[in-house]
């Protein structure tokens, strides 16, 4: 892994983690995908060696900074998504990318599930069922996130 | 392809196996979220975090900054000397209105048997803007341009030119975070101006609703009621507009009515807000307090609040010159109403 590669890898990051907290209509809001926790994916799948866990952790740390109510809620369950998609990265790169969408569904709602829970736990408001959402359109978008992402990645995989 | 789901054997990473990171890191985070729940310890920490946090908060605003100013530059003489005119005659207006609320001032303090009029609780004013918002069911929050290089403290209470707004609950250096009083985990202290009972509105958790959960079946409420401020709690000036009553739902079976108002402030418009500092000794806050949560604490939090007798509609007992502290901190003033019920040692 280059330092070019980890620089590509954290200029992703930045860009999706301002995508995830640009402020939008509240109609549009609900329909965000988690953009900072597809690429967390992406990277955890595609090069597991350099980013892992540590990434989706600082990631997770960074977006409590701008939208947590407690510090370490997304970054437990953001290094926790990426622990378990880095132990079968290689079984998902092989997957088609319809399979690999059905994956993403999967691993944003053990997210989801977890900030939901830690939510709870901490005696925070939880929402409206309307929090779920991104994690349909999360794996609705994925199809086209991840050659964006490959791109931005250099296809260095 | 079935041998990939055991970590070990592969060298991933610097140190150690996936596995060991991944309850390093896991511990970590259940370290500072219970440091940071459990009172607050990593106020500090925040406080640099929110200046690191800053100028991509600025960037992310930057779009629509950009936007506002093109649509001002370009704005034609006609229609900047049409918002003249109409700022004028507002002007004008309010001139009116602060002459007639001086004289009514001194009335009042006359009627009450003080000496001279009461001062205005509200000492100071800053306008500030706002740099980003964030709505949803979970969170409803503004972050402004004020901090603490602007003498912003936690628990400031922000208007806009309609109503009240919310209160900070973060600052930074050069930035603040303000809560929503529509936040579902925000709850101020009103006064219905036509009656003077006095309750609680609790956010409804979206951009403009209210809900007051704790009045009877039998309480003189209706719809397109005012509600006010009641300054209880020492966060928020007392008697500031907060919200209309847009819907009251009495139901035969159940002792609480279910009313919901509408916010009077529109953050989704506003550009500006305005941050205000209360004197110090001002007569509101602190004894009262003690009362609301003395009321609260013993009995059914429904009944707490009665109509007010008819004589002076202001709500708190202002008999009762304490020396207040500056404004109490937000966990006393503006307590959620689950948790003021008995949590109070």
């Amino acid at each position: 892994m280059t330092g070019d590669s980890r620089g590509r890898m954290l200029a992703s990051t930045l860009v999706a983690l301002i995508l995830t907290v640009l402020p939008l209509p509240p109609w549009l809001d609900v329909l965000r995908p988690a953009f900072l926790v597809l690429t967390v994916f992406f990277w955890s799948v595609n090069a597991p060696r350099s980013g892992g866990i540590a990434l989706g952790f600082f990631a997770g740390l960074a977006l409590d900074v701008f939208q947590g109510p407690v510090l370490g809620q997304h970054a437990l369950a953001l290094a926790l998504l990426s622990y378990l998609v880095m132990r079968e990265h290689q079984r998902i790169r092989s997957k088609p990318a319809f399979q690999q969408a059905l994956i993403v569904f999967a691993a944003l709602a053990v997210y989801e599930f977890v900030v939901f829970a830690i939510d709870g736990w901490t005696g925070h408001a939880l929402g409206s069922p309307l929090r779920w959402v991104h994690v349909a359109t999360g794996a609705l978008i994925w199809p086209l996130a991840a050659p964006i992402l490959a791109y931005s990645a250099g296809r260095l995989t | 392809m079935t041998a990939f789901g055991t970590p070990a054997g592969r060298p991933l990473g610097r140190s150690g196996s996936p596995g060991f990171r991944f309850t390093l890191f896991a511990a970590l985070s259940v370290v500072i979220m219970y440091l940071d729940q459990r009172q607050h310890y990593l106020e500090h920490v925040r406080y640099a975090l929110q200046a690191a946090a800053y100028p991509i908060q600025l960037a992310v605003n930057s779009p629509a900054a950009a936007w506002r100013w093109v649509r001002e530059s370009v704005a034609t003489r006609e229609s900047l000397q049409q918002e003249n005119a109409r700022l004028r005659a507002t002007q004008r207006d309010l001139e009116l209105r602060a002459m007639r609320y001086e004289a009514l001032a001194r009335e009042n303090g006359e009627l009450r048997g003080l000496r001279e009029a009461l001062p205005p609780v509200v000492e100071r004013w800053l306008a500030a803007e706002i740099v980003n918002i964030q709505q949803s069911s979970l969170r409803q929050r503004l972050l402004i341009d004020r901090g603490a290089s602007n003498g912003v403290f936690r628990g400031q209470a922000v208007l806009d030119d309609k109503g009240l707004i919310g209160q900070t609950t973060h600052v930074g250096p050069w930035s603040a975070e303000v809560i929503l009083i529509t936040d579902s985990e925000h709850a101020v202290p009103v006064r219905i101006e036509r009656t003077g009972l006095r309750t609680i509105a609790v956010g409804g958790g979206d951009s403009a609703s209210l809900a007051l959960p704790y009045l009877p079946a039998n309480a003189d409420i209706r719809s397109g009621d005012l509600l006010v401020t009641s300054g209880l709690g020492g966060v928020f000036p007392e008697g500031y507009p907060v919200a209309r009553v847009t819907e009251v739902h009495r139901d035969a079976v159940q002792p609480l009515a279910q009313v919901r108002a509408a916010t009077l402030a529109h953050v989704d418009t506003d550009t500006e807000v305005m941050l205000v500092w209360l004197r110090a000794d001002q007569s509101a806050a602190p004894a009262a307090a003690l009362n609301a949560a003395g009321e609260l604490t013993h009995g059914n939090a429904a009944m707490q609040p009665q109509p007010a007798p008819p004589k002076p509609t202001a709500a708190p007992p202002a008999a009762t010159p304490a020396p207040a502290p500056p404004a109490a901190s937000p966990d006393t003033a503006a307590p959620r109403p689950p948790t003021a019920n008995g949590a109070r040692p």
